[in-house]
Order: C-alpha cells, then structure tokens, then sequence
C-alpha cells in the first residue's frame, strides 16, 4: 500500500451568500480508491466535487494533491497555468451531460485526439490510431470516429467523453453523475465499462451519483451528504448494510426492489 | 498452532432511527479464536445474529464495541476500528468471504467473477483463468455457463459461481455463510473437500452450516451463538 494519499482534502466550505454550499469536508482519497459522494439533490455534491476539482473556488479550506514527482502541491496556490496543464492531462472530469465535455461539432476522432494534442502529441497518424484504440475500448465502432457527437446517441455520447477524458492517462477522475440520464441497459454497459477500466489503470475516482446502486458497484468508501454536511462516511459495503444516520437510513431503506 | 482470529468483547446492536430511535441488541460479548487448520461453526437457532457475527468480521457492520484481531501482511490489524482502505487491504490479502447470495455485476463472464480476487492481488489473467476454469469445472459448473453472466443462472450454479471465487486465492482466514445451502449432494461432497484441503494448507475457516451431514464432516468444533444472544434470558 502506498503511504502518500493523492488528495488531501481539508475543511473544504463553501457559502454561496449565506447559503451553505458545502460545509468542512475533509478527506484525504489514496491512489486506486474510489470515493462515491451520494445525497439528494442539493446537497452539496457537486458543489464538493466542483471545489475539489478546482472549477470552483471555496470559501475557506485546502485541498493538497501529490503530483507525478511526488511533490506536493496546494491546488488553489498554483498557477492558472499549471492548473489547466494538471485539469487536460492528469484528471478527468466526465460531465453528467455529455454536451458540457465534448466539443459538439467536431469529430469523435478529434473529440478524443484533442487531450492528446494538449500533452504534446503532433503526428496525426499517431493520434488517429490511439482515438480508434480508445473508440474501440468504449465500444464506439471505428467508423464512427470521422462522425460529430450530435450524431451519436446518449449513451455513445457519454462512451465518447469517457474515452476523451482518460485517453492521456490521468490517475484522476471526476465523474457527477455519469449514468444520470441514461436508460438502465446503456446504464449496465456503461457501469461495467467504468468499473473495467478503473480496476485496468488503477485510477483513482471521486463520483457523485444519488444512486445507491452505481455506489455499491464502484466505489470503495462513500460519503453521504446532507444540507452541505458529510453526515456519514466510510467503506461502501458498511455504509449500505449498517447505515448509522437517521438520513443515510432514509436512503437505503428507499431503494426499490426489482 | 498460530491463531489468526481473534473476536474479543464484541457488542452489535442496530438503532432503528425510522422506528422511533428503537434499539435492537444482536449480540453481546462475544468471545472466540479460530487457529489455523480449524473450522470452527457457529451453532444455533436461526436470527440468533450468526450472519451477523460473519458481516462485523468481514466490515460489512460496524461494531459498537470490542476487538477483532486478523493476523495481516506480518502484523496484527484490529478491524472493528480499522479504516476503510485497511479493511479493504484485509478482503484482498487475508480473510475471504463466500456470501449466501451472489453480487452479479452486469456482463461480467462467471469466469472473470471467479478470478478476479487472484487479479486484484496480482495475477496474471492466464493464470487467473485457468485456476478459475479449474475450480468451475471440480465444482461440475457446465463448461457453457462459464462465458456467461451469473445473473440468470440457478440457485445452485450461482452459489458454485460464489464458492469458486471465495476459494480460489489462499487467504489465510475464510469466512463461510451457508455455502451448501442449494447444492445437490455430489457438489455438496465437492465442498467439503475443498473445505477439508483448506484445513490442511493452513486455513481458518468460520463457518454457517445448516445441513447437518456437511456440518459433521467439516466441524472440528461448533460455537453456539445462543450465549451471546441478548435474548437468551428469553430463550
């Protein structure tokens, strides 16, 4: 087991006037765990993982991540620049709608071949060859790859920004929602193909979802959010056997049964 | 003869905040080692909190008080206060777990779903597959079934699925919850021979049994969860 965790997350809070976004989150996330955040809407989920991934930035609190060299670097005191070399090359961030991580109007091949350029890469038959291997790893068929977003389905869409978004080899990955939206057979196939390629890399991933099921399934520890606080944490198979909040109870004895 | 269980002092009880804060004690002061090479089963009538006792070692309850001391990677880890990442190190390396029922993850072959424990410590998947297709094909698992997901097998095939996937590594300590429960005689035999192997390479094994013949074959010694039952002044 590795001894540095790759985020340190400390007293994260954030107010949007006198409105409580989220309130003194704290965690550190280690390399090749997986975090589900779960809670109703407005509960400050994606407000976290926004200020996690610093699209937004807190109120108060720090958040400490360990880079490739092993340093370690306090994110909301970097660089604007450093920042987006970290965002385009060492996370992911995959968008409940597809629409808000792909570029619509250009092609799959270039939608996933464009993370590539952004770390460097410039022979176009190079390019094209890896956004074919990663269309085939999220099942999209090669002759789709010359096809713009706007002409694939749903779950293709997502598929397609999965593969845009780990393509360069990130050890990080946000996901808000990643099933949201999505029927349950294209909900399966995506799951099982997230669940793969997490266990294959080795990726570290902090997803929000508010369902229970695609927690138990990915994660291995999970939060659960009330009102901006994390009212309940710890591993997944505990919280949703042996939930211990009046709330976290609330929630498991909801699901329905098939 | 090395002890790699050991459940000291252990309280369980389950608030019910939905039913007016009402407390449900399960079990307490529970007391018992398992040695290496020893099956020990836990005795009694049913919702005397046997599977429960299986799930606080395994983490999937918390505890409310009380130690259970695993021998890990060279040292002594006490999981009723461990972390969650420690715990999950635990399930990879040192303690296994064969449930009643099988988890089916959407299509996943039954024969990744076995290997996969041997994969997550490392192995590489020829190797993870062929094990796996060994102990699919001992527990007479037809060979058709093996690319398929477990989701619509029987009852049956689906505990071989389970068992097969819970034996396949070599953890130390292993933890079984009715694992003939749906089996027919021959497979039965199957399991308590591979129960019987695991004895001889060292194994702890903790076990649920209902059925009386496989209980006798396999026990070296029965527990009987009645005298932690907070009810037994009841019973």
């Amino acid at each position: 087991m590795s001894d540095t965790p790759l985020l340190k997350v400390k007293s994260v809070s954030k107010f949007y006037g006198q409105r409580i976004g989220c309130k003194e989150v704290s965690f550190d996330l280690w390399p090749g765990e997986v975090l589900a955040i779960v809670g109703e809407s407005g509960s400050g989920k994606t407000t976290l993982l926004n200020c996690i991934s610093t699209r937004l930035l807190p109120t108060t609190g720090s958040v400490e991540y360990t880079m490739r060299d092993g340093s370690i670097r306090d994110l909301y005191h970097m660089g604007e620049a450093e920042r987006r070399f970290l965002m385009r090359t060492d996370w992911g961030f995959v968008h409940q709608n597809p629409a808000d991580g792909l570029r619509m109007t250009v092609s799959a091949g270039a939608n996933v071949g464009e993370r590539l350029m952004a770390v460097g890469n410039r022979h176009y038959g190079n390019i094209r060859a890896t956004a074919t291997d990663w269309l085939g790893r999220v099942e999209i068929d090669a002759d789709r790859i010359d096809d713009a977003p706007r002409a694939f389905s749903g779950g293709m869409r997502q598929r397609l920004q999965i593969a845009r978004n780990l393509v360069t080899g990130p050890r990080l990955v946000f996901m808000d929602e990643p099933t949201g939206g999505l029927d349950v057979s294209v909900q399966a196939r995506l799951l099982d193909l997230v669940r793969g390629l997490v266990n294959d890399l080795g990726l570290s991933a902090i997803i929000v979802t508010h369902d229970l099921a695609v927690a138990r399934l990915l994660s291995h520890r999970m939060m659960v959010m009330k009102d901006g606080h994390v009212i309940e944490q710890g591993l997944t198979d505990r919280v949703l056997d042996d939930p211990r909040e009046p709330y976290t109870q609330l929630l498991v004895s909801s699901i329905l049964q098939v | 003869m090395a002890t790699p269980l050991v459940v000291s002092e252990v309280f369980k009880s389950f608030t019910m905040h939905l039913r007016d804060g009402i407390k449900l004690p399960v079990v307490n002061d529970v007391n018992f080692s398992v040695a290496s090479g020893e099956c020990v089963v836990l005795g009694g009538p049913s919702g005397i909190g046997k599977s429960s006792i299986l799930k606080m070692l395994y983490g999937n309850y918390a505890v409310d008080a009380g130690q259970i001391l695993v021998a890990h990677r060279d040292r002594i880890v006490d999981l009723a206060r461990a972390d969650p990442r420690t715990v999950l190190d635990v399930r990879r390396q040192t303690m296994g777990y064969v449930s009643q029922f099988l988890r089916t993850v959407p299509r996943v072959s039954a024969l990744d779903v076995v290997a996969e424990p041997l994969l997550s410590r490392g192995a590489s998947a020829g190797d993870a597959r062929e094990k796996a297709a060994a102990l699919l094909s001992e527990l007479n698992l037809p060979e058709e079934l093996w690319g398929l997901p477990p989701a619509t097998f029987s009852g049956g095939e689906q505990q071989r699925v389970n068992i097969a996937r819970g034996f396949i590594t070599d953890h130390s300590v292993l933890l079984l919850d009715e694992p003939t429960a749906s089996l027919d005689a021959r497979n039965r035999a199957v399991v308590v021979e591979m129960i019987a192997d695991k004895k001889r390479k060292g194994v702890a094994l903790l076990g649920i049994f209902h059925d009386e013949e496989v209980r006798e074959a396999v026990s070296d010694r029965v527990l009987d969860v009645l005298q932690f039952s907070p009810r037994k002044a009841a019973a």
